[in-house]
């Protein structure tokens, strides 16, 4: 997985200074959170419903063998061809290989954060495929040779004027009238429908996969899913290990709690059944199915005190209530999974040493755990990789020493109380007349944005025993 | 938590509370800890402030340094676990011992944490529920315009919402002018503020635009962290708002100056 999280500060510092995208952001963090409220406000029973898929996901996780097991004989008896993958390496090949067996030149891709992961893009087009992102946030990423910046909104970065630049400079349709936003969609449309009818290759991800029959399931909002899925020869589908869930009832729950949390909707526009390829008398579908299934580090994160990260249900309501992600975007995080679900998720799946400053990009506030439909514990999770953090010594040593500095004083109540009493009483001295400092030594992570305001002239402490004395005294 | 103790019967007479002052009160605003007291009094009881208190770890614990947590943790339980009852004027300090320690400790210290936290209480939540101290029907509308800074802690850690405005309304008269968009953070969180002061600033800018929309004069809330940092960066900023904390605002201190401001 291609990341750049160790420059996490340098890439949220420009992030800020770009108002434009700011503004916008700063309009999801407002809007997003209220839509949300709304359409969980209007169904009776999301926290019963919310606890109900919490059980089935840590069933189907604690049974995982299983379970897989059981998807994987329902999907070869319906036809389909399943395959494992344990790295990104190996999911990429195993998908070129298919394209090759049957000469695609091809690929209408739906949007996928698995193939994200993986890097398929960027690995089928060295293999001189041609790939179409067809959802149409992924289609304006890839046009701009971006990355998403949001796990449910690609091109959440991006205004409409940046789009209406992108498609004058990219579509080749001569002068033409794009001024309102839904002239961008037609627009579009208009240029991906070929690409759906041309591709040899459909490659989908899937939301869940139910191994009672073998099928998978795909909600969208766009439709474009189904038609690649539908229309060419060959459909791939691909997901990651933990999306198995024994029944298909336990995917339409997870499905009412997902379009909820993601985008404020009872219920995504396109909610699609995948069993496998046309049967005789079908009118229309794939010739050849095939599920790709990746582990890439799954099996270890369900066998660590972080499997609760594997109950995610992607709806990345975690991002949009959380003020670090509104403030800095998704790019600024490094990672394909940015905000409080990818800070959990990019040290596992890659390594701390590369990413350990974004559990760090974290107040503990717990408004993301608040939301979060599968109920991860995300902020206890985030500290619990800083404890690791500390361990492997990532942390920058004045911090380390000096928080055991700070807890080792605490833990000597006398020596604590007497030298707080001095460096107080300084501190009060320097800064009685104006009240504050704007520099103090030792403190310049605080004093570099707002000043420190100076103590009162005793600690609590001296006054209270002088107090009890004089009482004692009387 | 919390809850639990608001369907039981009334209170003893005399209830012997003791208080945990936390750090930053000991250390930067003696003020919030003697208004925690005055107010603990009006409402009835009979308090203490245990001498060997010093803080409850939370520096350490919220950057991941569980080991050096532990025995502070032990050594505050240790402390405060023979009171009646324990109040802090602190949301999030309140939050580590009902709700962290706990995860933190194992075997009979997780016991005992969990002894202690049953009778752990945020200032506010324990005057208006646990203490139920008495309104002042009496009290005139106030002319103070003021408005309100939830602590996440409080908020989420401890259901703390209600409490604070009602006592601000019931002992002093005062309406609380509410902040839009009062449910997100501040930019605080602890060290994050001075590991990542740039992304902090901006949420703490974020914050004072909603609390100067409300035309509020003073801004008040229950945990000195979040105080202290947005009342540093309205300073910076040239913006003017007094912040208090809500202790020093139920119990008239109006003296004292503002943090951050001189004499």
């Amino acid at each position: 997985m291609e990341q750049h999280s160790d420059t996490f500060l340098a890439n949220a510092s420009k992030a800020l200074k770009n108002s434009g995208q700011a503004e916008r952001r700063d309009k999801i963090g407002l809007l997003a959170p209220q839509i949300r409220a709304a359409a969980i406000h209007s169904f009776d029973g999301f926290d019963e419903l919310r606890q109900h898929v919490k059980e089935v996901r840590q069933h189907s996780l604690n049974n995982l063998d299983y379970y897989l097991s059981q998807f994987e004989k329902e999907a070869v008896q319906n036809g389909n061809q399943v395959h494992f993958a344990r790295d990104s390496e190996e999911f990429n090949s195993l998908i070129l290989d298919i394209c090759q067996q049957h000469d695609a030149r091809r690929i209408a891709k739906g949007k996928s954060m698995v193939t994200e992961e993986t890097g398929l893009n960027s690995f089928l087009q060295g293999a001189g495929l041609n790939v179409r992102e067809t959802d149409l946030g992924e289609y304006i990423v890839q046009q701009a040779g971006e990355t998403p910046s949001h796990i449910v909104r690609p091109a959440l970065h991006k205004s409409a004027n940046d789009i209406r630049e992108l498609f004058q400079q990219k579509h080749d349709l001569g002068a033409r009238k794009l001024d309102k936003t839904s002239d961008l969609v037609v627009e579009a449309r208009n240029v991906l429908r070929k690409d759906f009818l041309q591709a040899e290759v459909g490659v989908i991800g899937a939301n869940a996969l139910i191994a009672e029959n073998g099928y998978s399931m795909l909600v969208t909002n766009e439709g474009n899913g189904d038609l690649c899925a539908n229309l060419p020869k060959v459909l791939i589908v691909c997901t990651t290990i933990d999306r198995v869930l024994p029944r298909a009832e336990d995917a339409s729950a997870m499905s009412r709690l997902l379009a909820r949390s993601a985008t404020g909707q009872p219920q995504s526009c396109y909610t699609s059944f995948y069993s496998g390829p046309r049967r005789e008398g079908d009118i229309d579908g794939p010739l050849e199915t095939h599920f790709v299934l990746l582990d890439n580090e799954r099996s270890n994160i369900l066998s660590s005190d972080y499997r609760e990260i594997l109950e995610c249900i992607r709806c990345a309501a975690c991002l949009d209530h959380c003020p670090i992600y509104t403030s800095v975007g998704g790019h600024a995080y490094g990672s394909i999974y940015p905000g409080p679900i990818g800070s959990v998720l990019t040290p596992l799946l890659t390594s701390l040493e590369q990413s350990h400053l974004l559990p760090n990009a974290c107040t503990s506030c717990g408004r993301c755990a608040e939301v979060c439909p599968a109920d991860i514990p995300l902020p206890d999770l985030l500290r619990d990789l800083r404890h690791e953090e500390g361990i492997k010594k990532l942390s920058p040593q004045r911090w380390r020493y000096g928080l055991k500095l700070h807890a080792w004083l605490a833990r000597h109540p006398p020596l604590y109380q007497t030298l707080t009493a001095i460096g107080i009483r300084i501190l009060h001295r320097l800064g009685r007349k104006r009240g504050r400092f704007s520099r103090l030594p030792f403190a310049d992570g605080w004093t570099s944005q707002r000043d420190f305001p100076a103590p009162q002239e005793n600690t609590f402490m001296q006054l209270y025993k002088a107090k009890m004395k004089q009482n004692n005294e009387r | 938590m919390n809850e639990q103790h608001q369907d039981q019967a009334p209170p003893p007479q005399r209830m012997r509370v003791s208080l945990f002052v936390t750090c930053l009160a000991d250390l930067f605003r003696p003020s919030v800890a003697f208004a925690s007291i005055k107010l603990l009094e009006q409402a009835g009881c009979e308090v203490t402030v245990p001498l060997q208190q010093t803080c409850c770890g939370q520096p350490a614990y919220n950057s991941g340094d569980y080991e050096s947590t532990v025995p502070l943790a032990q050594q505050v339980i240790a402390l405060l676990e023979t009171a009646d009852y324990v109040v802090v004027p602190s949301g999030s300090c309140a939050g580590m011992i009902c709700h962290h320690y706990p995860k933190l400790l194992q075997g009979e210290w997780r016991d005992r944490a969990l002894k202690l936290a049953a009778k752990t209480f945020e200032l506010t939540i324990f005057l208006k529920d646990i203490a139920r101290i008495k309104p002042q029907f009496d009290a005139p509308p106030s002319t103070l315009s003021v408005t309100y800074h939830d602590n996440c802690a409080a908020l989420r850690e401890l259901n703390i919402k209600e409490q604070p405005r009602q006592l601000l309304q019931q002992l002093c008269g005062i309406k609380v002018n509410e902040l839009q968009q009062s449910e997100v953070c501040c930019g605080f969180g602890g060290t994050f503020c001075a590991k990542m002061p740039e992304i902090s600033g901006k949420m703490t800018d974020d914050k004072l635009n909603h609390v100067i929309a409300t035309g509020a004069k003073i801004l008040t809330g229950g945990d000195l962290g979040c105080l202290l940092n947005i009342a540093g960066r309205a300073q910076r900023q040239g913006k003017e708002i007094e912040v208090r904390h809500v202790a020093e605002l139920l119990c008239g201190d109006m003296d004292t100056s503002p943090i951050g401001e001189g004499r």
